[in-house]
């Protein structure tokens, strides 16, 4: 079944945050306004990415990053044009060029960088498709998402989109299961983040640290769609009048009632 | 006479007056308008602008109305009348159309604000070809675990059956929590 939508409706940050939570394996395929994107994932980890015509082949990443001066850049796509990165690498590696980290550390940074382009693309469809892996010649790498989907988040400024994402500031935050490491938070998204507990509501966090209400929704934007935190009632929250609490033979009513109900819609 | 009542919302045109024809014993009461926006208008013709109303009668001293919201944000203001006293809630998105799915979670949040009342989410139009998976759709509506995301066609009785179930199991099991 189908994986597929706009741009317009459905961010690369809320993307990248369905394939990091689902553990996806698969490529994302893009079609920008004058470009086609494909990133590659491996349960829910950054493998691969290509914007265009760029192929991120691992003799362009490491002149880029001058890893390789010009000369030897010229001399590999002389003598090397058919061979494939693996290959590459393990020769550059064996020749003391550069070494295994050097390419692992490149590569990641050139995909990440591609990562950061598509979270100025606003238009394109885009689709995901599980059978499509990156290129067998290609290394691939294995990067968390959490922090290039709290980056990503970071740059959401319409209020009026994140008032949609986050409705009211009268409920509260908890941790989800998923553990709070190797994540680069900013300073104001720590302080947000001290204060997570389901007795505070997002309000008081904002008042407390002095941010306005489009502050405290964009840093808890980016920390729902990293997957840290969910949105929770208060733990104190006075109810409402109409939902007071039941003595307990309402209760047995209730359920007797309930029970009416169950055995009514199963007979329709 | 005892009434209960369940209220069905979701984002415009994900299926809620459909979702209670299916199941209600009399023609449901909608209160629909021709709509204006040339781009509601591609979608359907007409929208429930105040509420639809079902209603299933249990026995001569218990009835069941089911109540369905306006989908589109202008019509807000009666989302919290609409909800109080609810005895749980349904939110309808349609499964095929994912630009909807940003303004689901905005409501399902906004009804969770008004009370701590169960729910489930039903995904609807999960027979056509281009419906999102579930899980896609769980992670995509930010439902933690314990959120029942049920797989519906709202113009298909025993899937509409389902997800009313569902919920009343849902309540039971809160009520034996307590």
């Amino acid at each position: 079944m189908a994986l597929r939508g706009n741009l317009r409706d459905f961010t690369i940050t809320q993307l990248l945050n369905l394939i990091n939570l689902a553990s996806k394996t698969g490529t994302l395929v893009i079609d920008g306004v004058s470009e086609q994107a494909h990133v590659s994932f491996r349960e829910g980890k950054l493998a691969y990415a290509r914007i265009g015509k760029e192929d991120g082949n691992l003799a362009s990443v490491l002149y880029k990053s001058n890893k390789i001066n010009a000369n030897q850049y010229k001399a590999i796509i002389e003598r090397a044009g058919q061979m494939s990165d693996k290959e590459l690498g393990l020769l550059l590696i064996n020749a003391g060029y550069v070494s295994r980290e050097d390419i692992l550390l490149n590569l990641q940074a050139y995909f990440t960088d591609q990562l950061r382009r598509l979270f100025t693309w606003v238009e394109g469809i885009f689709r995901f498709e599980n059978e499509m892996l990156p290129p067998d010649d290609r290394i691939n790498v294995r990067l968390d998402l959490e922090n290039i989907i709290i980056e990503g988040s970071r740059q959401l400024r319409e209020l009026e989109q994140l008032q949609d994402e986050i409705p009211t500031l009268d409920m509260a935050l908890k941790f989800t299961e998923r553990p709070l490491t190797n994540v680069n938070l900013s300073v104001d998204e720590w302080k947000v983040v001290k204060f997570v507990d389901p007795k505070n509501t997002m309000r008081q966090i904002g008042k407390t640290n002095k941010l306005s209400e489009v502050e405290i929704r964009r840093i808890v934007y980016g920390l729902l769609q990293a997957g840290l935190v969910e949105l929770v009632r208060p733990a104190d929250a006075p109810l409402p009048q109409s939902v007071r609490p039941l003595a307990p033979q309402e209760i047995e009513d209730k359920k007797t009632l309930v029970n009416k109900l169950i055995g009514r819609i199963r007979s329709l | 006479m005892q009434t209960v009542k369940m209220v069905v919302t979701g984002p415009f045109s994900a299926g809620k007056t459909q979702f209670i024809q299916s199941v209600s014993e009399i023609d449901v009461v909608a209160t629909e308008r021709r709509i204006s926006s040339e781009e509601e208008r591609s979608v359907k013709n007409a929208t429930t602008v105040a509420m639809d109303f079902g209603r299933i009668t249990v026995d001569e001293d218990l009835v069941l109305y089911l109540f369905g919201t306006p989908g589109q944000k202008r019509f807000d203001f009666m989302w919290e009348i609409l909800s109080e006293g609810m005895l749980g809630f349904i939110v309808m998105v349609d499964s095929t159309r994912p630009e909807t799915f940003r303004e689901a979670r905005s409501i399902l949040e906004t009804f969770r604000a008004y009370a701590p009342t169960p729910f489930v989410v039903a995904a609807n139009k999960q027979d056509m070809d281009d419906a999102w998976e579930l899980e896609d759709m769980g992670h995509a509506l930010r439902l933690d675990k314990h959120t029942k995301l049920l797989p519906c066609v709202a113009t298909d009785k025993d899937s509409v059956k389902t997800v009313l179930l569902e919920l009343l199991y849902s309540i039971l099991s809160e009520m034996e929590g307590k």
